[in-house]
């Protein structure tokens, strides 16, 4: 199988290890995995600001780089997202589209096409808090949103509890959005940093040492709340988790 | 469980535990007070952070407007402890029901049959009301209904109007139009009365007064009405309020209400309230009125069987509102009045994806679960729809001054999974950030960062620059991320630490055996 | 042209795209058990109103006799019990401002909800179900429907002027989620478990 890994501009920047852990990851599996050295962005921060057309390039360039592969797996549920549902600037040829049908984020790709059954080498002796991206959760159904009335299922959390010696804990509030919405943490400050402090608050006062969550992006924001508040939290992308980090 | 014959004493305040001594919670009451604690605003006087400033058409800065309300930590988090509890009394309800997710579809499809046939129900309910009797009006727009309503009432002689609680009363300006004729309006529902007395417009769809405490209150009645300053008693509050508004509704000359729902086959006009003032208004004074947006029509009565299960579970968490209200024909010796407002909504009919905002029924879960609104304050959004419905819903009525409302939002989609009338509300309010884009309805400064930021990231040498081609200048990247010369990321939250080299880097030194990056 | 013939125009020029039937809404199981009586009297307890079943032989009222010795103005609108106002005198509406205890008969009860309904019939003057400090509701138990979609389904809704489903008494807490009964409309609602005679 052939894949084209995404590491998405965040991860890329400020969490290279992230990007890291996700190779290596779909490398245990004994997959191709390629990484399209021209990558740069999915066009995300445009087309959710409305520019549609400044976003075109950028996501002509996603689609060139990604072609060709059986899948392409991005450690980010807001990315794999944008791409499958909202990379429409550019005309929807047939080479367009395969991309987008084609992109999975790395929990769902684990959960649902490579069934991964166990992680032996997965280890993480530690009291979690799962935080779900909305995207991840509302956009691409990585778990039961908490208004639904309907089956409950998670696959993150399934994935974690292949993970031994982790302990889940939930906060108050399991899927209230942290604030971070992309360019909206920049244009609306203040509610986007309020939020941010109640969603940490409560991740501490439900237990957890760590914050885990399969988006980088919220992390970053929700790591300059606590850091601000000082509250002694620490993050860490599920993607390391899998792979085996210790901590 | 058995009932047994049980004698009733009663002794005020008796509302917060039932007959059987459980803690009530129905209407839209908390499952756990909420209240300020006395000592904290006592001290701090904390003054009620007041909402966006209206400047004509210019753009409303709900963000700046936002940031007092978040300057008011007693009033926020109140408003956020009393909505989120809302939201999960809604879940409560919800998930009473086997068939919800059912339901929201039914009440989806029937909202969607109907107003893709709106003439031809529109007729029909017309024709059954005039048949019972009922006077019919049409209103272009919301001076249209303001000048109706007005001439009704001159025919009548009437002094005075009592009023029961009405979106659509409040899109049209009724009040402030009002007040320059000389005919006395007085809203009767509780919250809505104290945003009447204080001059301000409703900051939530079901609860008007919800971004107030009871300090508030007791200022603004003791400011209007005379009560005593120091007595903040919500109890104290609430009794002198129907003390003084009992008289006004026994000498009203015209009683008027909304509509939650119409009914094409019967002529039916459906109000669903707490307090009983909507009975009132309909039932005490010898001329009634009902305001009806042409949206609210539902084919017949047993579509209400969907909607009422749907509606106060979504709002409050209540199986029903106290009062489910039918107006169908005059009482005897009195007139009844039906006005139809169009007021935009044959225009909206017509947006190919903005048409089903007109399914909303006006329950407010989506504000009452929007983490933005919560912490924003309805005010904040300086228009009559607030939160998540009201993003998509007012830059239909005007698309420059309601430009910056769907970028007060994360797009989470909380909303849309709560809504019983399964309205897309998060695609939409990112469907409108194109259109306001392409229409150059966004500021200048965010668009050129876009389009600079386009550029960059869709030329890999020049993202490469951007980011650095040394692994030091990582150290310029935050403010790169997040496309932003102002640095507003660091106001609220530290920056990020740059790592010691990126990913690219890392790969390029690790795994790179071919120069296009292959292995 | 008219408002109503530029509406309408509109309308008919916007009409969105496609076929949306009208869906047909399934009859769904009821939510309650199968001891109706017993589901209504905890669904309208849950809502701030009062349940009493007399005891055969005794006094009926007894669960509101104490209320009932102690006003001055009692309306009522059913032969089991005799009041002080006549509601068929009643000129204005206005005119039951000092009524404290109002006694009517409900069309029928629902399970679901504890709601009862009310007609201008049962109610003679329909203000006086709001304008009473309090309201005493004569319901027969075989009259308890099971749900709210069982209640659209009755006739009453299209045949009534005026129709209203009660679920408690008035009810507010537009004030920091403080609950308060009677915030404009009566103050308590007490159903009690009476066959039509």
């Amino acid at each position: 199988m052939r894949i084209g890994l995404f590491v998405p501009c965040y991860v890329d920047a400020f969490e290279p290890e992230v990007g890291i852990a996700t190779l290596e990851l779909l490398e245990r599996f004994g997959l191709d995995v390629h990484y399209p050295f021209d990558q740069t962005c999915c066009g995300q921060p445009m087309t959710n600001t409305g520019c549609h057309a400044e976003a075109a390039a950028t996501e002509a360039l996603f689609v060139k780089n990604f072609s060709g592969f059986d899948y392409v797996v991005t450690p980010s549920g807001s990315c794999a997202h944008q791409v499958r549902e909202h990379l429409t600037a550019i005309p929807q040829t047939d080479d367009v589209t395969a991309v987008r049908s084609k992109t999975f984020e790395l929990v769902e790709f684990l959960h649902d096409i490579l069934k991964v059954e166990e992680f032996p080498w997965a280890e993480f002796p530690h009291k979690v808090g799962y935080h779900s991206n909305c995207n991840a959760l509302r956009g691409i159904h990585h778990a039961r949103p908490s208004e639904l009335n309907k089956p409950y299922y998670s696959k993150p959390l399934d994935l974690l509890g292949k993970v031994k010696g982790i302990e889940i804990v939930t906060p108050s509030r399991p899927d209230e959005c942290c604030g971070f919405g992309g360019t909206f943490s920049v244009f609306e400050p203040a509610v986007s940093a309020k939020m941010g402090y109640d969603k940490v608050t409560d991740h501490a006062q439900a237990g957890a040492a760590y914050v885990v969550s399969a988006d980088s992006s919220c992390m970053m924001h929700q790591k300059g709340c606590a850091a601000r508040l000082g509250t002694p939290l620490k993050f860490i992308h599920i993607a390391r988790i899998l792979n085996g980090a210790a901590a | 469980m058995s009932i047994e014959n049980q004698g009733l004493r009663e002794t005020a305040p008796e509302s917060d535990h039932g007959q059987d001594g459980r803690r009530l919670q129905h209407a839209e009451a908390a499952t756990k007070p909420v209240a300020v604690k006395t000592s904290a605003v006592k001290t701090a006087r904390e003054p009620q952070p007041r909402g966006a400033k209206i400047r004509g058409d210019r753009p409303i800065d709900q963000a700046a407007a936002a940031e007092r309300f978040l300057a008011a930590p007693l009033h926020q988090k109140a408003h956020d402890a009393r909505l989120w509890d809302l939201r999960g009394k809604r879940d409560v309800a919800a998930f009473g029901i086997p068939e919800w997710e059912e339901l929201r579809e039914l009440a989806s499809q029937i909202k969607t049959h109907t107003l893709s046939n709106l003439d031809r129900y529109l007729e029909e309910f017309e024709a059954n009301a005039r048949a019972n009797g009922v006077h019919v009006h049409w209103a272009a727009d919301g001076a249209d209904h303001n000048r109706i309503v007005h001439g009704i009432l001159k025919d009548h002689g009437a002094k005075t109007l009592i009023k029961s609680k009405s979106m659509l009363t409040e899109e049209c300006g009724f009040r402030p139009y009002m007040a320059g004729t000389g005919i006395e309006v007085i809203e009767t529902d509780l919250g809505e009365r104290i945003q009447q007395l204080d001059n301000e417009e409703p900051s939530h769809v079901v609860v008007p007064a919800v971004h107030k405490t009871r300090f508030d209150v007791a200022e603004v009645f003791a400011r209007t009405m005379g009560t005593d300053p120091e007595n903040d008693d919500a109890h104290y509050l609430a009794e002198s309020q129907r003390m003084h508004t009992r008289p006004l509704i026994l000498d009203a000359d015209a009683g008027m209400t909304g509509c939650n729902f119409a009914i094409a086959e019967t002529g039916t006009v459906v109000t669903c309230t707490n307090e009983g003032n909507a009975d009132l208004s309909g039932n005490v004074p010898k001329l009634q009125i009902h305001s009806i947006g042409i949206e609210k029509l539902i084919p017949r009565i047993e579509h209400l069987g969907v909607f009422i299960r749907l509606l106060s579970r979504s709002a409050l968490g209540s199986p029903i509102t106290q009062y489910t209200s039918h107006f169908r024909g005059p009482r005897a010796g009195t007139e009844m009045h039906m006005v139809l407002v169009d007021n935009g909504r044959s225009e909206r009919l017509g947006m190919e994806e903005f048409w089903t905002s007109l399914k909303c029924i006006r329950c407010g879960a989506c504000m009452n679960t929007c983490p933005v609104y919560r912490r924003s304050g309805g005010l904040s959004y300086g228009a009559t729809y607030s939160g998540p419905i009201g993003l998509i819903i007012d830059p239909t009525f005007n698309k420059r001054k309601y430009s910056t409302l769907p970028f007060s939002s994360t797009m989470n989609g909380s909303c849309t999974n709560v809504c019983p009338v399964k309205i897309n509300i998060h695609e939409q309010i990112f469907a409108w950030r194109k259109v306001l884009a392409e229409e150059h309805q966004i500021p200048l400064l965010k668009q050129g960062m876009m389009k600079a930021a386009g550029q960059i990231l869709s030329r890999p040498a020049a993202y490469r620059a951007a980011i650095g081609a040394a692994d030091s200048a990582l150290r310029t990247l935050p403010r790169f991320a997040v496309y932003n010369p102002l640095n507003t990321w660091g106001k609220g939250r530290e920056m990020p630490e740059t790592p010691r080299q990126s990913f690219h880097s890392w790969y390029k030194q690790n795994r790179m055996t071919r120069q296009d990056g292959s292995k | 042209m008219s408002a109503r013939e530029d509406t309408l125009a509109r309308i008919r020029r916007n009409r969105p795209a496609g076929d949306h039937p009208l869906p047909d809404v399934p009859l769904f199981p009821p939510l309650v058990g199968n001891d109706r009586v017993a589901e209504f009297g905890e669904r309208l307890k849950r809502m701030g109103g009062r349940i009493a079943a007399p005891v055969p032989g005794e006094d009926p009222f007894a669960a509101v006799r104490e209320r009932l010795d102690t006003a001055t103005v009692i309306a009522s609108a059913v032969t089991e019990i005799a009041g002080n106002r006549d509601l068929g005198a009643v000129a204005r509406p206005q005119d039951l401002a000092d009524v404290d205890v109002a006694i009517v008969r409900a069309v029928f009860g629902v399970a679901e909800t504890g709601s009862v309904l009310f007609t201008q019939d049962e109610l003679r003057v329909n203000a006086v179900a709001y304008l009473a400090q309090h309201l005493v509701v004569l319901l027969d138990p075989a009259d308890i429907l099971v749900n709210i979609q069982a209640a659209y389904r009755r006739p009453d809704f299209g045949r009534a002027a005026y129709a209203v489903l009660h679920t408690g008494p008035s009810a507010t807490a537009d004030i920091e989620g403080v609950l308060i009964h009677g915030a404009q409309g009566v103050r308590s609602l007490t159903v009690i478990l009476l066959p039509r005679s």
